[in-house]
């Protein structure tokens, strides 16, 4: 097992944690899904969390909204203790945003409508404003023009690019990305990975469940490979990829990387 | 069709022949139908004539000389009309119906939505209800909850007292009857304004919030607006309004509001009925929107009652509408089962008495269908114009 807060080798890792996971242990029925998980995530970094499927990446990304619940352990979002206190959640999660494998636009709303939806109705903000964020979260992400369609008519790539902007129109400090290019024609990864770069640039603290070892490469500060509940390996991307310290770590990189 | 898909590979004049080939027949299939239909009508003609049975709706005008135990427009057996009895007929179909689909709609949503609980016991419940309800006839439920609930009520003398003066027996429930004097009209008055009222402040809030962003809780007020302003009117004005008792007699009860136990059974029997199939659209509605949706919108911060407001059910209620279009009309073609009891409905009264006595079948029959497809087409027209008002766009 690696501990997550070791390297201070990273200089862009400041002494702020955004995210500390300590001793998380989570059960589907018989299934531990999650087994002992440590990590502690400094603010603006950006791990990018890979390992085959089943392996309950998603899972713990979806403990960090608390959109799944857990047994034992601990996790403490940006100074909140999550807790079964809905207020506390929902105070987590009006500061991370999500984006999903499948989009989860709501098709009954504009793309306009999707991005105001929780500035209006969270946020308390004026109708105005919130338009105004929208719009300048919709040209961030290119597509300005598709704010009066409903998300039936966008293409995928398009689609995952409004569901960034509607994560980023909250203003939240840290976001997930549970597999955002998965569902996506191979055309249409790039337009999104390109903004999620976009994104990084930023300085914005960033989980990415992803294959996509190229993006990985380029922007990850850690990469994190998980098999069987666990994290096995966490480090560096150079270091990652060069000298895998797992056997099932160099595996699965083969697998991926051919 | 296959003809259709080879026509365009096949020669000019092979194409003619065969499209009035085609024509031919349709003609031929026209002409006997209409031919069937022409020697049925002589058929009917000849032998209502043999029978002395007059044809038209001169009969309409007659006078019917049999009693309906319940009627909402004055009607007596001795002066008047078969067209009358057709009318009283008729509003008790629409009654039984328009309280059924009020209180299937409320009772369906309710266990729908219970059997979706993540409470072991309230869903397994919903459930039973459910599985128990549809599959019984309902015709025969019509004849529990007439014969085996309300039949086995006390006689007369021992009817059950309810408080307030009301009467619970084997004849009927006898509720006060409420007597409205002039002065009430200000309370009616009142409640409209109130409603308006509360409109406006709807409207005043949703302006308000896009300005502001400041989301205002309508309840109280609304509350406030609708009960509280009617009912100090209703104060104001020396309480205009007076109950008339039930009086129970030896031999009757007088005075009072009469619920016939035809009229409970049927009522009761339609509403259970359809609500556990309203349940099943309803949980069917809400379980197509993806799980996906509620998670987007609770990872946006919403809480669950205003995810529920602005994401789930907006989603459900497209996929609600027009099934639960067809439960209405189910529900009010099945009123006619009224006459297994004896509830005096548009078949009883008019398919049934009227048509004994006249002997005009076809008229009354005729009559009588244009009507349910007429309630029917007017049912589904609403429930249309307002499936358009919840559809989703998606354009």
């Amino acid at each position: 097992m690696v501990q997550g807060s070791t390297d201070a080798a990273d200089e862009k890792a400041r002494p702020e944690v955004a995210v500390e996971i300590a001793g998380l242990n989570k059960w589907f029925g018989e299934f531990h899904v999650l087994r002992d998980i440590n990590l502690n995530v400094a603010r603006g970094e950006r791990i990018v969390i890979c390992g085959p499927s089943g392996s309950g990446k998603s899972t713990l990304l979806r403990c960090i909204n608390h959109l799944e619940d857990w047994q034992t352990g601990r996790i403490v979002v940006d100074g909140i203790e999550l807790n079964d206190d809905p207020r506390q959640i929902v105070a987590v999660r009006r500061d991370v945003g999500m984006v999903f494998q499948h989009f989860n636009l709501f098709p009954h709303l504009t793309v306009l409508e999707n991005c105001t939806l929780a500035p209006i109705w969270v946020r308390q903000m004026p109708k105005r404003d919130a338009e105004a964020v929208a719009m300048k979260y919709l040209e961030r992400v290119r597509i300005p023009e598709q704010a009066e369609k409903y998300p039936a008519r966008l293409s995928g790539g398009q689609q995952q690019r409004v569901a960034i902007a509607r994560a980023l129109c909250m203003n939240p400090n840290i976001m997930l990305f549970d597999e955002p290019t998965s569902a996506l024609d191979p055309e249409m990864v790039k337009e999104v990975l390109d903004t999620m770069v976009g994104l990084a640039s930023d300085g914005i603290t960033m989980l990415v469940v992803s294959h996509e070892m190229g993006f990985a490469r380029q922007v990850a500060d850690r990469v994190m490979f998980m098999a069987d509940g666990q994290i096995l390996e966490i480090n560096e991307p150079k270091a990652f990829f060069a000298h895998p310290q797992h056997e099932r770590t160099r595996l699965f990189l083969q697998q991926i990387l051919h | 069709m296959a003809d259709i898909a080879r026509s365009s590979a096949a020669r000019p004049s092979r194409r003619h022949a065969r499209n009035i080939g085609n024509l031919a027949l349709q003609v031929a299939l026209v002409a006997i139908v209409l031919g069937l239909i022409a020697a049925a009508a002589h058929n009917a003609a000849v032998n209502m004539a043999k029978a002395n049975i007059a044809h038209g709706f001169g009969f309409w005008n007659n006078t019917a000389g049999f009693d309906i135990s319940q009627a909402l427009v004055g009607y007596s057996a001795s002066a008047s009309t078969f067209g009358r009895a057709f009318w009283v007929g008729l509003l008790n179909t629409l009654l039984v119906s328009a309280v059924a689909i009020v209180l299937s709609t409320a009772l369906g949503f309710i266990i729908g939505i219970a059997r979706l609980s993540h409470n072991w016991l309230v869903s397994r419940l919903a459930g039973g209800y459910v599985e128990l309800i549809r599959n019984i006839p309902l015709l025969l439920q019509i004849l529990f909850w007439y014969n085996a609930v309300l039949k086995s009520l006390p006689e007369l003398k021992g009817s059950v007292t309810l408080p307030f003066g009301g009467f619970l027996n084997n004849r009927g429930l006898f509720l006060p009857k409420p007597v409205f004097a002039p002065d009430f009209s200000a309370v009616v008055i009142a409640l409209a304004i109130g409603v308006a009222c509360a409109l406006a402040l709807r409207i005043w809030a949703r302006r308000r919030q896009e300005r502001t962003g400041e989301q205002v809780y309508l309840l109280g007020p609304t509350l406030a607006l609708i009960v509280g302003l009617p009912f100090i009117v209703f104060l104001v004005a020396g309480k205009p309004l007076t109950f008339g008792i039930p009086d129970m007699g030896r031999f009757n009860i007088r005075g009072g509001l009469e619920i016939l136990p035809e009229f409970a059974a049927l009522l009761i029997a339609l509403s259970v009925y359809t609500a556990a199939f309203i349940a099943e659209v309803v949980r069917a509605g809400v379980l197509a929107v993806p799980a996906g949706q509620t998670e987007a919108a609770q990872a946006l911060g919403l809480r669950s009652t205003t995810t529920l407001r602005l994401v789930v059910v907006p989603q459900a209620m497209r996929m609600i509408v027009p099934p639960l279009t067809s439960q209405y009309l189910n529900l009010t073609k099945n009123s006619s089962l009224a006459v297994a009891i004896g509830y005096p409905d548009l078949v009883q009264v008019f398919a049934g008495s009227v048509l004994n006595i006249t002997g005009q079948a076809v008229e009354v029959i005729a009559i009588t269908m244009a009507v349910y497809l007429s309630i029917s087409l007017v049912t589904s027209l609403l429930m249309s114009l307002y499936g358009r008002m919840v559809a989703v766009v998606e354009r």
